[in-house]
């Protein structure tokens, strides 16, 4: 039974990296870089629905609407003003870039909303009880598994399916080619990102009702890890960062349970370590024949 | 005969390195224009040139009587130009189909569906494949696929960049019988080649690149028996 909750937490846990993995892994499938701001979008995600609920009382789903929208906008700002006059530099600097608005945003969390944590209200309270309350499941854990499956399923028609997201993948291969179909480049970028932050401000309501605990880095390790998760599936890859996410929740909340609180982190990254050593292209990475 | 392309005057640099030197050409209604010349001759910065992705610093490029110097290179196509890039850059995570569809996606609605019958009619191993990943394809399908690509945004001009790099004599023969079948249509192309005999041998016209400028030009026939381009691409 205990080993049965600490399956669902892990399953709950890795459904939020997966979400945030998916943004990841979007944003580097077609614009080619690491966004390390991503983490921080998560962040800001967090606080805008945290302020939407407890100054103006809105409801959560409204206050999750109001996350989205802005986490959208500041996606595709960050893109334009950060990233975007940096598109034919080399992929180092589009790196440090990163690096400077994940900083750029936890500090401007810090003037915003000051250092001390936040109590975040859970968009949902309560858990279902089973086998005679012996194993409890939150309700928020429910929520974060089927919101993590419908974001999967509906990403993976998008990007196979539909118009935009068939662009998308053209735009992910060669951007010049892309360019000679009739396809926007830039403005397919400016999508990606829009999607992706929009993720991630979903990942961050849903991580902050299951960890109520708000601060201006509260983005960071969840997406350092999601980055982890995106690499473990094969970044670049929409099924792989859900696979890569889910594992790692897993993986995570094993560690924590039953070797060491302390080193679960460690663990993580270890995994990390040892599957890219045996799959360097991650776990669903593909290696594309090429002809030359 | 009405003027399809008139490139004129352009110069084209990769940072400090003048790459175009003043070229000068025009294609015509119906006609196959072949641009030949050797390796760093400014062949496909030329054919770049005119699709978008590089620009000019003098001179103009204008299409069907259209300016194409502000004209953002997704937008080219829309004026009814297509290019078959150096190296083919098909799409080669997608499929066939897919590829396809990506060729029509300036499109909306309209006979898509016949068009690409059109497409497997001429390239028949295509139809065949319709739904492999385009990387598996062997280097000549790739060729097809990426010809067959671009013909789905039905251009008025048809730039292929050379399509006969890498493949094997004989399907080099069969993309040049292509060539020839798409003229038969009706198609305006304009073709770049390092196959001079191959290319001279369906072309119209044909002007020779050295070093970023032209520095001959004739039908195809007067160049095939000129003694200097003998001397210099044919072999003697």
């Amino acid at each position: 039974m205990e080993f049965l909750s600490y399956l669902i937490s892990g399953i709950s846990l890795g459904s939020v990296y997966a979400i945030i993995a998916l943004g990841y892994t979007m944003v580097y499938g077609i614009a080619k870089m690491l966004n390390f701001a991503h983490g921080d979008v998560i962040m800001i995600g967090g606080y805008v629905s945290f302020c939407a609920m407890f100054y103006l009382g809105l409801p959560p789903v409204v206050a999750t609407l109001l996350a989205v929208l802005a986490c959208t906008a500041l996606g595709i700002i960050i893109e334009r003003l950060a990233y975007k006059p940096l598109r034919s530099a080399p992929s180092l600097a589009v790196l440090i870039t990163a690096i400077g608005v994940s900083y750029f945003l936890q500090n401007s969390a810090l003037l915003i909303w000051k250092a001390a944590a936040k109590v975040y209200p859970p968009v949902i309270d309560g858990s279902a009880q089973l086998f005679d309350g012996q194993l409890k499941i939150p309700y928020i854990s429910i929520l974060t598994v089927f919101a993590c499956l419908i974001i999967m399923a509906a990403l993976s028609l998008f990007v196979s399916k539909t118009k935009m997201g068939k662009a998308m993948r053209a735009c992910s291969e060669d951007k010049g080619a892309a360019q000679l179909m009739g396809i926007n480049v830039d403005a397919t970028i400016s999508i990606t990102f829009a999607i992706g932050s929009a993720l991630a401000a979903i990942a961050g309501v849903l991580m902050c009702s299951a960890y109520p605990s708000l601060m201006p880095t509260t983005g960071s390790m969840p997406g350092i890890k999601a980055f982890t998760a995106a690499v473990f599936g094969g970044i670049g890859s929409i099924p792989g960062a859900f696979l890569g996410g889910l594992l790692l929740g897993i993986i995570e909340s094993m560690a924590k349970a039953y070797i060491s609180t302390n080193l679960a982190n460690s663990i993580v990254f270890a995994v990390l370590i040892v599957v890219l050593l045996v799959k360097p292209a991650g776990l669903l990475g593909k290696y594309v024949p090429e002809k030359v | 005969m009405s003027t399809v392309l008139k490139v004129d005057d352009i110069n084209v640099y990769y940072g400090s390195i003048h790459a175009i030197k003043g070229i000068s050409f025009e294609v015509n209604e119906g006609e196959i224009v072949t641009l030949i010349g050797a390796n760093g001759a400014g062949k496909s910065t030329t054919l770049n040139t005119v699709s978008g992705l590089l620009r000019s610093r003098t001179g103009s490029v204008t299409f069907l009587d259209q300016d194409l110097g502000k004209v953002p290179a997704h937008k080219v196509v829309t004026k009814g130009l297509a290019l078959v890039p150096e190296g083919r850059r098909i799409f080669q995570q997608m499929t066939v189909q897919e590829n396809l569809d990506m060729g029509a996606f300036i499109r909306k609605g309209g006979n898509i569906e016949e068009d690409m019958e059109m497409v497997f009619d001429y390239f028949p191993r295509l139809k065949e494949r319709r739904w492999q990943i385009a990387g598996t394809l062997s280097g000549g399908e790739q060729q097809m696929l990426a010809m067959g690509r671009a013909l789905m945004s039905q251009p008025k001009l048809l730039m292929l960049d050379e399509p006969s790099m890498g493949l094997a004599p004989i399907l080099v023969e069969q993309i040049f019988e292509i060539i020839q079948n798409l003229h038969k249509a009706g198609k305006t192309i304009l073709l770049v080649e390092q196959n001079a005999q191959a290319a001279l041998s369906v072309a119209d016209r044909g002007y020779v690149l050295e070093t970023g400028k032209i520095v001959t030009s004739g039908t195809g026939a007067e160049l095939l028996a000129s003694p200097a381009i003998k001397k210099a691409y044919l072999g003697g």
